[in-house]
């Protein structure tokens, strides 16, 4: 659909505007990371085994590498409270009218996102890792690696269509920004960005794992890691496919509601 | 209701006959506490009117905190010690963190924030005109009521990790300890303060409160977990780690010397004087935003 490159384009000019915001963001996001990965080397210090949930130091310290990483090309960081204005302000009218589904306009607007915020985010953050290069370890081998960009593009998926829905919320409430924060808080411990989630306690990991949380990050950094192997590997990523055809039902399903709703207020 | 005749905003002729006379007389201070009241009263009104919004951002902020606690508890389930740090000295120390961060966010987080958009729209130029010093009206214009009610939920953690470490803290502790929890307001504020007047001289100073955020982070971990040239600059050029760091410690009987105290009220003095500096400086190059 050469409609779609197009807002891709206009996309990819519109948030090269912001770059050195997003310069400062990942170069400011990297002090939360040294924290933690401080936090973590001194905790192995005092440890006589220097392992802990089998992760030893080296897998410990890549695990925040890697989400890193993947946070990077996969957040949704402006897009939901657009799509919230966009309904608030009564902008989404015209989209009623043009030949383009909104969804797909939105997902456009959103890789180009992350391709900019990417591309800017590639110097700190390689340089970063390349400060902590003898604490970072690569996809054991080129399979490993091609599973990991599968589930980073469903990752992605899922990270839109959860929060696209959420946004969409806004034909209903006055005000999303408050539900917004809670599901994230839910994702932002559920999913893993605090610490890896076979820390937890094993009934509580094993009851996480029906839930789209761990989809949504840990997954596609444990394949990194090489901790995802033999029928999990492909499991898993089954698993995770299933969510993203479930997400995307549901935000057409929630877009066709209302849209209804929002004709019936605007008249 | 209860200060009829006292001047509501502060364009009353009373506030105009003192000029510029007002922050150095002792009627200064009572003049500016009743202004407070003032504000606080709109506060509240304003608050009222989203009732329903007021309870859902105190749930946002207790859910975001117990996020924080649940973290150390998973680290604690695979370690003793964080260095010479046991758990419920963390969770004292993640909940002085989130008491000075509350207190920071009721009293001025909104309106520091604001500050660039009163700059870009020309909003300034009116604060500017009215009798009272623009730094107070730009600090305490508006008062966030929810953060006080967070406040109050990180004092109950603050005691109950104290109970779990079976712990009580003499008078003096506790009195020590109240005067570091205002000085790290202090810190938080007039850095806070600085990087918002960055305004001043860029339009565009949005990240700025997401890139504050990242400095709370810090302030509530371990000042052990730290070392090199990270642990110097957040100890001595943006004292991060003394913040809640060094009024816990007093709490706990684990400050190494009271010189770590005398360290973050010099600091705070520093870094307020600074901020006034900066202050005066940048309103002298304000030259408003339209023609």
């Amino acid at each position: 659909m050469e409609k779609y490159w197009h807002v891709l384009n206009i996309g990819l000019q519109n948030t090269l505007v912001y770059r050195m915001n997003f310069l400062f963001r990942a170069t400011f996001g990297l002090i939360p990371l040294i924290a933690v990965i401080s936090v973590w080397r001194t905790i192995y210090e005092g440890k006589a085994g220097g392992r802990i949930a089998s992760y030893e130091l080296t897998q410990m310290i890549s695990y925040y590498l890697v989400i890193t990483i993947v946070d990077a090309l996969t957040a949704v960081t402006e897009d939901d409270w657009q799509v919230a204005a966009d309904i608030k302000d009564g902008n989404i009218s015209q989209f009623l009218l043009k030949p383009m589904d909104y969804l797909t306009y939105r997902l456009c607007l959103f890789g180009a996102g992350r391709l900019v915020f990417a591309a800017v985010a590639l110097v700190p953050t390689c340089a970063f890792i390349w400060l902590l290069r003898d604490n970072f370890v690569l996809p054991p081998d080129a399979a490993t690696a091609a599973w990991f960009v599968v589930s980073l593009v469903l990752t992605a998926l899922m990270q839109f269509l959860l929060s696209f829905t959420l946004a969409l919320l806004a034909f209903w409430l006055l005000e999303v920004a408050t539900v917004i924060f809670i599901a994230f808080a839910f994702e932002y411990i559920a999913g893993g960005h605090l610490f890896p989630l076979d820390l937890l306690p094993p009934a509580v990991a094993g009851a996480l794992d029906y839930t789209p949380f761990p989809y949504m990050l840990f997954f596609p950094v444990s394949i990194w890691l090489g901790r995802v192997n033999g029928d999990a590997l492909w499991l898993g990523v089954l698993v995770q496919l299933l969510w993203v055809v479930a997400a995307y039902a549901l935000a057409r399903l929630v877009w066709s509601r209302g849209i209804r709703k929002y004709s019936a207020v605007g008249g | 209701m209860n200060m009829n005749g006292e001047p509501r905003i502060p364009h009353g002729e009373s506030s105009a006959a003192h000029g510029g006379g007002i922050p150095h007389s002792p009627f200064a201070i009572r003049h500016y506490l009743s202004l407070y009241a003032a504000l606080w009263r709109n506060s509240v009104i304003r608050e009222l009117g989203f009732k329903a919004n007021f309870l859902m951002w105190i749930i946002v902020e207790g859910l975001w905190f117990a996020l924080q606690l649940t973290f150390i508890g998973v680290l604690y389930l695979h370690t003793e010690s964080i260095g010479t740090w046991t758990k419920w000295q963390v969770v004292a120390l993640v909940g002085t963190s989130h008491l000075i961060q509350q207190l920071f966010t009721a009293i001025f987080l909104t309106n520091l924030t604001a500050l660039s958009e009163h700059i870009r729209t020309g909003k300034l130029d009116f604060m500017i005109l009215l009798p009272v010093n623009t730094r107070f009206l730009v600090s305490f214009r508006q008062v966030d009521l929810g953060g006080f009610v967070n406040a109050v939920g990180a004092l109950c953690v603050i005691s109950y990790a104290l109970h779990r470490l079976g712990h009580t803290p003499g008078i003096a502790q506790v009195v020590g300890f109240l005067p570091l929890i205002v000085v790290g307001i202090v810190i938080h504020y007039s850095l806070m303060l600085m990087l918002c007047a960055s305004s001043f001289w860029t339009v565009r100073a949005q990240g700025i409160v997401w890139g504050y955020y990242n400095l709370f982070n810090i302030a509530r971990l371990p000042d052990e977990a730290f070392r090199g040239a990270f642990k110097a600059v957040f100890t001595f050029a943006l004292p991060m780690l003394l913040v809640s760091n060094v009024p816990v410690k007093l709490l706990v009987d684990k400050l190494g010397s009271p010189f770590e105290m005398l360290l973050l009220v010099s600091l705070a003095a520093l870094i307020f004087a600074a901020s006034e500096l900066l202050w005066r400086t940048a309103l002298k190059r304000y030259t408003s935003a339209s023609s």
